[in-house]
């Protein structure tokens, strides 16, 4: 069908759908099961909750920056139990760490890679009018906002919100405040929701794609969430069951996570015990290492979609990726214990995971080379999406080169839980994964509202963001390789060896506060768009993948004409075709 | 709007939606109730003594709802069975008897749990009753949601029979899937903690 025949026929379904105005605000806005809507939501409550943790960490950069000043006005609204007279006290801080980690891993990132971008995007990209389970998608987001208020409100219980790290090991956490209680039962929620989406987007990716549209036809973005739901779904009931036996640890007074013999507060515990502290981290690792590739992939396939469109060319070594996609996701199940070289686990056990972590790394570097060379030849459209996409490269490249050190046993032994684990995971998701979700949302944004960001802001909000992001994380590196332990509440100014790296600790906290004012025009922009941002057409960026055959923003039920699939995902320049892109809804 | 495939099977792939989604929930149940079973083996292994089952626990009542839980298993197939014969009411009687079966395990699981407690014996005694309360505890919480969502397909969910047959036995076959699988656990559960 012709661009103008689909246009046509699109005002026709409009003049149609006035008609037909059944559904009140709350139903299609609040409790709505379009599969757009709940992408919206999701992805917005996702951005509120990453500048929610972002405040977080602000506050702790201050106390890291400059230990035991007095912060000035804000130190006061923060009350006496937590900042008295304005400086820190240790638990608020604790508070902080633990809580900035668990809001953007679990209520920041993964909703707005996976429930944003994978709700709104892959049912458009397979041509599917909704998800295969709308009600259940709606249960979703509502499990997950139930969450995020259990993560919340534990900020205002007595004694705080958890202390105990985002990782809540045992047997700190278990003897820790009602703090710990509710992050234990905000998990279950968000787990509940992980899982009912996983659910969903597996069977309407198999069941719910267009005719034609083959596996080796996706959008590599559909894969990338294909296989993220797969982790999603196998990944997170072992700790859902680690959860229910800390819980059971802290509600009814069993031991599986907490040894004989324990002292508390220099107080033998009256407990049974007999049980395993290494337990805990064994099960939180076996989801949280696949939950860095659910942090990962989305953001990988988002970087594909945006490179082969604005090289004009087709992705380089396609089928490379999806094999090494699914390898890695395989993979990903078998490294978990890299993250616990120090507790003693044995030379035989350290050395598989060792091998298997070397192996996981070839799969990444595969995808990523496939991206580079991509950019190869290229004639490049620097639009602000494709800067974000391209910035991805080399921040994820030195994210995951910085990482290996740290999976080898031996150099772990003196980068352990220093700043250097800092900077290396902040690579991999600050400017990588982050950089991947704004690129996103600067190009998604017309198919969603209709109308273009604005290019200017989005560029002053780019290069801010990529100077001060470096600004923040390169120093950590220097910083961790001192020997300075991430967990220090005074960022190391009582150590003597730590005293040649302070004035780093300085520079990264100055790099923080300066990257929230480039959010600004981010912000702004993106509110501003909504209203008056440039119209556009169904197809601004001249796109092939099939969400650029629905109308901007689309109907309900999407399609104006069932979509069909006749070729590949990014026939981009094919040598004799009429324009430089061929679609794959083009018969 | 239609989702298509929530009734008639995609030619290509030769399943209804409910189909694979019912599939991929248990296998996140495997992973769930594999982790459980995983950590009572770390425990146990670490343990410098534990308990033979039968010690603490009592095996006749167990194997009683052990026969209780089968039987529910055969009638929830004969319900679905008598459903593709267009048997409505024998369904009815089915269905009602897996309810009814399912109400029988609860309450003898209740009569050994309020032993337990009367004797002194808590989750906190030691980690053998910690790891046999939360595994029952958790298996029993899959028990009533089954009987709940049986019980919805047994009263207020039938109406759909009326409108869409084809569709409500669907619905009656997945319901089926995740009893067998409650089931299924039990029967490892069973020789786990009581016999070994």
């Amino acid at each position: 069908m012709s661009e103008q025949g689909v246009v046509a026929a699109h005002k026709a379904h409009v003049a149609h759908e006035a008609h037909h105005e059944e559904l009140g605000f709350w139903r299609k806005y609040v409790f709505s099961v379009d599969h757009k809507v709940i992408g919206i939501q999701y992805a917005v409550t996702g951005l509120l909750f990453l500048f929610f943790g972002f405040s977080l960490m602000m506050l702790m950069r201050w106390q890291l920056a400059y230990p035991g000043a007095a912060l000035p006005l804000l130190g006061k609204l923060l009350g006496e139990a937590r900042m008295p007279g304005g400086t820190m006290v240790p638990e608020f801080y604790n508070e902080l760490g633990a809580m900035h980690g668990t809001i953007m891993v679990f209520l920041g990132v993964v909703p707005l890679a996976v429930g944003g971008f994978g709700n709104f995007v892959v049912p458009l990209q397979i041509g599917a009018p909704d998800m295969a389970f709308p009600r259940l998608n709606m249960l979703s987001y509502w499990s997950f906002f139930l969450g995020g208020v259990t993560m919340l409100v534990s900020f205002l219980v007595p004694g705080g919100a958890a202390q105990s790290g985002w990782t809540s090991y045992a047997p700190l956490s278990v003897i820790a405040g009602t703090g710990q209680t509710f992050w234990l039962i905000g998990m279950i929620f968000l787990i509940t929701s992980s899982l009912l989406g996983a659910i969903n987007f597996i069977t309407t990716i198999i069941q719910l794609r267009a005719k034609g549209l083959t596996f080796m036809r996706f959008p590599f973005f559909v894969w990338a969430q294909f296989v993220t739901a797969f982790l999603l779904l196998l990944a997170f009931p072992p700790l859902e069951a680690a959860g229910v036996m800390q819980l059971m640890d802290r509600v009814a007074g069993t031991s599986f996570f907490l040894p004989t013999g324990l002292v508390v507060s220099g107080q033998v515990a009256h407990i049974a015990g007999g049980g395993n502290p290494l337990l805990w981290q064994h099960l939180f690792w076996f989801l949280a290492h696949p939950e860095v590739y659910v942090l990962i992939l989305p953001a990988m396939g988002i970087v594909s979609e945006i490179i082969a469109n604005n090289t004009r060319k087709p992705l380089w070594g396609y089928r490379s990726m999806v094999y090494s996609l699914v390898f890695l996701g395989f993979m990903s199940f078998i490294v978990w214990a890299h993250h616990m070289f120090m507790t003693g686990m044995g030379t035989a056990m350290a050395t598989f995971f060792q091998t298997t972590t070397m192996i996981i790394s070839i799969p990444s570097v595969v995808i990523l080379t496939a991206l580079i060379i991509s950019l190869w030849g290229g004639s490049i459209r620097y639009n602000t999406p494709m800067l974000f996409a391209v910035a991805f490269l080399p921040m994820f490249g030195i994210g995951g080169l910085t990482g290996l050190p740290l999976g080898l046993n031996v150099a772990d032994i003196p980068l352990h839980d220093t700043y250097y684990v800092i900077a290396h995971f902040h690579y991999v998701v600050a400017p990588g994964t982050i950089f991947a979700l704004f690129a996103g949302v600067y190009f998604w944004f017309p198919k969603a509202t209709g109308r273009m960001m604005n290019e200017t802001l989005g560029k002053i909000h780019f290069v801010g963001s990529l100077v001060c992001m470096n600004v923040v994380f390169m120093p950590m590196f220097i910083v961790g390789l001192h020997g300075v332990s991430r967990r220090l509440f005074d960022g190391g100014a009582s150590y003597d060896f730590a005293q040649p790296v302070l004035h780093l600790n300085v520079v990264s906290s100055w790099g923080a506060w300066i990257m929230a004012l480039f959010q600004i025009p981010f912000i702004f922009n993106f509110f501003w768009s909504i209203w008056n941002g440039k119209k556009v057409d169904q197809n601004p960026w001249e796109a092939t993948t099939l969400e650029w055959a629905a109308p901007s923003p689309p109907p309900h039920g999407n399609f104006v004409v069932v979509p069909q699939a006749y070729r590949g995902p990014y026939e981009y320049s094919v040598p004799g075709a009429p324009k430089d892109f061929t679609a794959q809804y083009e018969a | 709007m239609e989702i298509p495939y929530t009734v008639e099977v995609r030619p290509d792939t030769g399943l209804t939606n409910g189909k694979i989604g019912i599939w991929l929930f248990l296998a996140s149940e495997v992973m769930l109730f594999g982790a459980l079973f995983a950590s009572y083996i770390l425990i146990r292994t670490g343990a410098p003594t534990w308990p033979r089952g039968h010690t603490i626990l009592n095996v006749p009542l167990a194997t009683v709802n052990t026969i209780v839980l089968i039987s529910s298993s055969v009638t929830m197939v004969m319900a679905w069975a008598s459903l593709m014969r267009h048997r409505f009411g024998t369904y009815r009687i089915y269905m009602g008897a897996t309810i009814l079966l399912g109400g029988v395990f609860l309450v003898i699981k209740y009569f050994e749990y309020s032993h337990k407690f009367e004797t002194g014996l808590f989750p906190s005694t030691s980690n053998f009753l910690a790891i046999y309360f939360t595994l029952t505890g958790l298996h029993m919480l899959h028990v009533m949601g089954g009987m709940a969502v049986n019980a919805y397909f047994w009263g207020p969910g039938a109406k759909l029979y009326k409108t869409n047959p084809e569709w409500f036995i669907n619905r009656v076959e997945h319901s089926g899937l995740f009893w067998h699988f409650v089931d299924l656990v039990w029967i490892f559960l069973f020789p786990t903690l009581y016999l070994l």
